[in-house]
């Protein structure tokens, strides 16, 4: 029986074996040892047919449970415009692979091309690579260029920044043989007579993120001023959406810019497939890893875009290079291309409006419940986190029996933190549903 | 041929839109209180409407080559067809609506789903356990490398750092081995392209942590010696590692854990259909023997009498990405080998070996073949057969192009100076290779008849050869580098 897959018929078959002189297809397979050679069939499902298939997957889809989101640390639920899907799902676009004939790939180069402009206008650094895995492995590499800028190993890291970010740069860190330190915070935010402690000649570099992993919106130049004293790089994650109004990490003094995409507009889709970017100053550019476009022109003189600078990357320098990264997240790049293209300047500051908006409302109302408490008396944009006089576990229940996702303690390992959690308010959360979590909230006895 | 030539900032006229918002809810509070924290100059960003929108990227879109525009035999990349019903099945809704940092109650479904893939994929392989966390075939090979270093650490054996790589394998192992830490010993390939046993018997010593091998081969061809190779490893105490960038070659035939392969990982973008995306998103699962379980990253997918549930382990390498990696991507490849099941996923490496040999027999008397015999999912030649009018490799892939099919890989393997890698995959018919095969023999053939054509080939592309040498002196990365050296 043929599968739709396949299009192998009998008499291909005998054709393709006779112009090869074999009888049966085991003949190809003569290297394979014999006492490894595979004899028994896969112990997996029978095929299925797409109505099973359908049927089959929407049952598990609907094991989930879909909640009206408040919840950040990372990923947030903005509007993601109906075009980005659109034009994402083209074949052309979906279906190709890495550029390696520019000829006929002249979309793929030219859409990173316009995302390495926006990454660069965004953070108003002078350079960004054409897109990383997501914002802790890009975190993780600029911290790799650190080291490879500074020939330096020892990493400071911000306890205000995400713990899976840190986490994640911890491992990198460990096994590439680098020292990370985390410099302890003040009141929600890095804590400069700590970091002046940890400040000496041998650190490669100090990451930050902004806002950090509270919301809030840290002072990044004072921080970048001491790094620099002491020959260190500045690596600040910026929530790349909040960019849009906050100032850039480039007018901060940042070295190297770096974090998460998802926030413009890609959907949660359980933290994956997301974007990272990382963005450099002119001089460290040949620092940079993974991919990077560049304008050119072809025989006719016409503009044209083509891989360059690739004496840096992997295929070339094997183990010389300072990345294994190869591939990039293209097609999430495109997706925050077009959505940036789709919002503009004026639409990306209404995001980020919007959000303060609703956020700072909602906080307003908490803190109005009597049961919470602001955690700290700093500026926030979308992102804040409460300190709890209600149970976590009762205002946990509470919230999912209404569908309502949020209060994610922010550090539960931590009695000095045990009740503090995090909200985030989008664009996309309407006054009704904040206005129910309140609701909600209100009513409960414990 | 007018082609369409626009940057999306050059369309950009102030005050125009495409945005689509509600309105503000909460007047009284202004953004303008964060003043002080405030950018000074707007960004850069096109102010265009979405007829803009649409028209530009659907024009940029048709400049390039997809496996669904035609024959796409890109060595070493597996571009089989990529499936309908897959798309069809991750755009649920449900699944994007899904924070990560949900509880495991309220997300029984995706984490059914992840621990469904990580079982079949251990029964697929031979192993025990996958994660599915790596974002790319790169990713994973850091994973493993970094679960190979830490099973030596935790024995106390510290002096295990240097891995073997053949100096045929892909360049990511080299410099994934660097990045976790650990030093290169380069083995060469023997005159077939393999493995040579009296070298890697003379590299072994206590200092090895272990070996990595793509089988079949960046060359296409099966290591025969493939068990003598894992037991000499582990016999020196080393662990091997399995590339599975080539593994839709072996499908139905044999087992990366029964040739004695300790850890792996998996391209799901390649053997298992996922679409590549102009270079990513991908998924690089890695799989482990049993003894190694433990050290996997974290966070962790378990299933205890039906209740799936997350879990931090202590030997863990740790965290290797913010949380379960590319799940739209994975979850494809669940519904390909759900749509494939047992019978037909049995069928995916012999359909695929039949392919490429039969490719390979058909232009073995136009270019040149330099390893004999049988090959596996693809077949390499080193340029033609007839160099004497000074026509490449580069100038035959080139031409490819104007015929409408793309290239294969070229300059790769680097053993070879003229390296073509053809991988046709299973999803090609008959008639398509016998089309491919006449179009190679006609570009054989112009080689000797019309040098001067092939040389500045291709003709019938959106736009010709690119200067590259251009590109890397004006380093023009940005809009902005743009409109700061505008050249002609």
């Amino acid at each position: 029986m043929m599968f739709k897959y396949f299009p192998h018929t009998p008499d291909d078959l005998a054709k393709m074996q006779d112009a090869l002189g074999i009888k049966e297809l085991n003949d190809l397979f003569r290297d394979v040892p014999k006492d490894v050679f595979f004899q028994r069939e896969y112990q997996l499902p029978s095929a299925l047919s797409e109505a099973e298939l359908r049927s089959y997957f929407e049952a598990i889809a609907n094991e989930n449970q879909k909640f009206v989101c408040f919840a950040g640390m990372g990923v947030y639920d903005h509007i993601d415009p109906a075009v980005v899907k659109a034009l994402t799902s083209r074949q052309e676009f979906l279906t190709a692979y890495t550029p390696y004939q520019p000829e006929v790939s002249q979309g793929t180069l030219q859409y990173i091309f316009e995302f390495q402009s926006m990454i660069q206008t965004l953070t108003g650094m002078d350079a960004a690579n054409a897109s990383m895995y997501d914002g802790a492995t890009a975190t993780a590499e600029a911290a790799f260029m650190a080291e490879a800028i500074t020939k330096r190993k020892r990493i400071l890291i911000s306890n205000t920044v995400n713990p899976n970010t840190v986490d994640t740069i911890k491992t990198y860190a460990y096994f590439k043989g680098l020292e990370v330190d985390m410099v302890p915070e003040h009141e929600g935010v890095t804590d400069t007579k700590a970091l002046k402690e940890k400040l000496t000649e041998d650190i490669a570099c100090l990451i930050v993120q902004k806002p950090n992993m509270y919301g809030v919106i840290e002072m990044i130049a004072p921080l970048s001023d001491l790094v620099h004293a002491q020959g260190g790089i500045l690596i600040e994650n910026a929530d790349i959406s909040t960019l849009g109004v906050l100032k850039t990490p480039r007018e901060e003094g940042a070295d190297i810019a770096c974090g998460d995409c998802q926030s413009l507009g890609l959907p949660m889709a359980f933290g994956g497939p997301s974007v990272g970017y990382l963005a450099t100053l002119k001089n460290y550019v040949r620092k940079l890893p993974g991919r990077i476009v560049g304008m050119s022109k072809d025989q006719l003189g016409r503009r044209a875009f083509v891989l360059t600078l690739q004496a840096r990357e992997q295929h070339i320098r094997r183990e010389k290079a300072n990345s294994n990264i190869c591939s990039n997240q293209s097609l999430m790049a495109l997706a925050v291309t077009i959505y940036l293209a789709t919002v503009g300047p004026e639409g990306l500051k209404k995001v980020n409006e919007l959000s303060y908006q609703g956020a700072h409302y909602l906080m307003d109302r908490l803190e109005k419940t009597g049961y919470f408490q602001r955690a700290f008396a700093k500026p926030f944009l979308k992102e804040f986190v409460v300190r709890s006089m209600i149970p976590l576990p009762v205002l946990h229940e509470a919230l999912f029996k209404n569908n309502l996702f949020g209060a994610i303690p922010v550090a539960p390992e931590d009695p000095d933190k045990e009740n503090l959690v995090s909200f985030a308010v989008t664009e996309k959360r309407s006054k009704a549903e904040i206005d129910r979590l309140i609701e909600v909230l209100e009513g409960l006895s414990w | 041929m007018v082609t369409y030539d626009r940057l999306i900032f050059e369309l950009s006229q102030p005050g125009r839109s495409a945005y689509s918002l509600p309105k503000s809810n909460f007047p009284e509070y202004d953004l303008q209180s964060l003043q002080d924290l405030m950018r000074t100059e707007t960004p850069c960003l096109p102010e265009v409407f979405e007829t803009d929108v649409v028209r530009h990227y659907t024009n940029i879109s048709q400049k390039n080559f997809g496996v669904e525009t035609g024959f796409y035999p890109l060595g070493s990349c597996t571009m089989k067809y990529n499936p309908k019903i897959n798309d069809e099945i991750v755009a649920n809704p449900m699944f994007d609506a899904i924070h990560p940092l949900q509880p495991a109650f309220s997300i029984q479904g995706v984490l059914k789903l992840y621990h469904e893939l990580q079982t079949m994929l251990s029964e697929i392989s031979g192993l025990a356990e996958f994660t599915l966390n790596p974002y790319a075939g790169a990713h994973g090979e850091l994973t493993g490398l970094m679960i190979m270093k830490a099973y030596h650490e935790q024995r106390g054996d510290y002096r295990r750092k240097k891995v073997i790589v053949p100096d045929s394998a892909h360049g990511t192992n080299p410099a994934s081995t660097v990045v976790s830490g650990m030093e290169v010993v380069e083995i060469r390939s023997n005159m077939q392209g393999r493995v040579d046993l009296e070298q890697l018997k003379a590299i072994l010593s206590d200092d090895i942590a272990g070996m990595m091998l793509t089988n079949p081969n960046t060359l296409g061809m099966f290591e025969p010696d493939i068990c003598e190779i894992t037991k000499l490893v582990h016999d020196a105490g080393g662990l091997m590692y399995y590339d599975g960038a080539n593994l839709n070659a072996i499908l139905g035939k044999v087992r990366p854990g029964d040739m004695g392969f300790d850890i792996m990982h998996i391209n799901l973008h390649k053997t298992f259909s996922t679409p590549h995306g102009g270079g990513g998103p991908g998924s690089g699962p890695v799989g482990v023997k049993q003894p190694l379980v433990d050290f996997l990253p974290n966070p962790r997918v378990k299933c205890l009498d039906g209740h799936y549930y997350v879990q931090n382990e202590k030997d863990s390498i740790g965290r290797i990405s913010a949380f379960f990696g590319n799940f739209k991507v994975w979850l494809r490849a669940l519904v390909y080998i759900r749509t494939l099941g047992k019978e037909n996923l049995a069928c995916v490496g012999e359909y695929a070996t039949l392919n490429a040999n039969y490719v390979r027999e058909a232009l073995k008397g136009y270019y040149e073949l330099p390893i004999a015999g049988f090959c596996m999912h693809e077949c390499v030649f080193d340029g033609l057969k007839d160099q004497s009018t000074g026509i490449k490799t580069l100038d035959v892939a080139k031409r490819l192009l104007d015929y409408r099919m793309h290239a294969p890989t070229i300059y790769f393997p680097l053993l070879f100076h003229q390296a073509i890698m053809i991988e046709p995959t299973e999803t090609e018919s008959k008639q398509t290779l016998d089309e491919f095969i006449a179009i190679m023999i006609k570009i054989a053939l112009e080689a000797k008849s019309d040098p001067e054509s092939l040389r500045n080939a291709p003709h019938d592309t959106p736009v010709g050869r690119i200067d590259e040498v251009f590109a890397a002196r004006q380093m023009i990365l940005t809009y902005k580098d743009y409109l700061n050296q505008k050249f002609d």
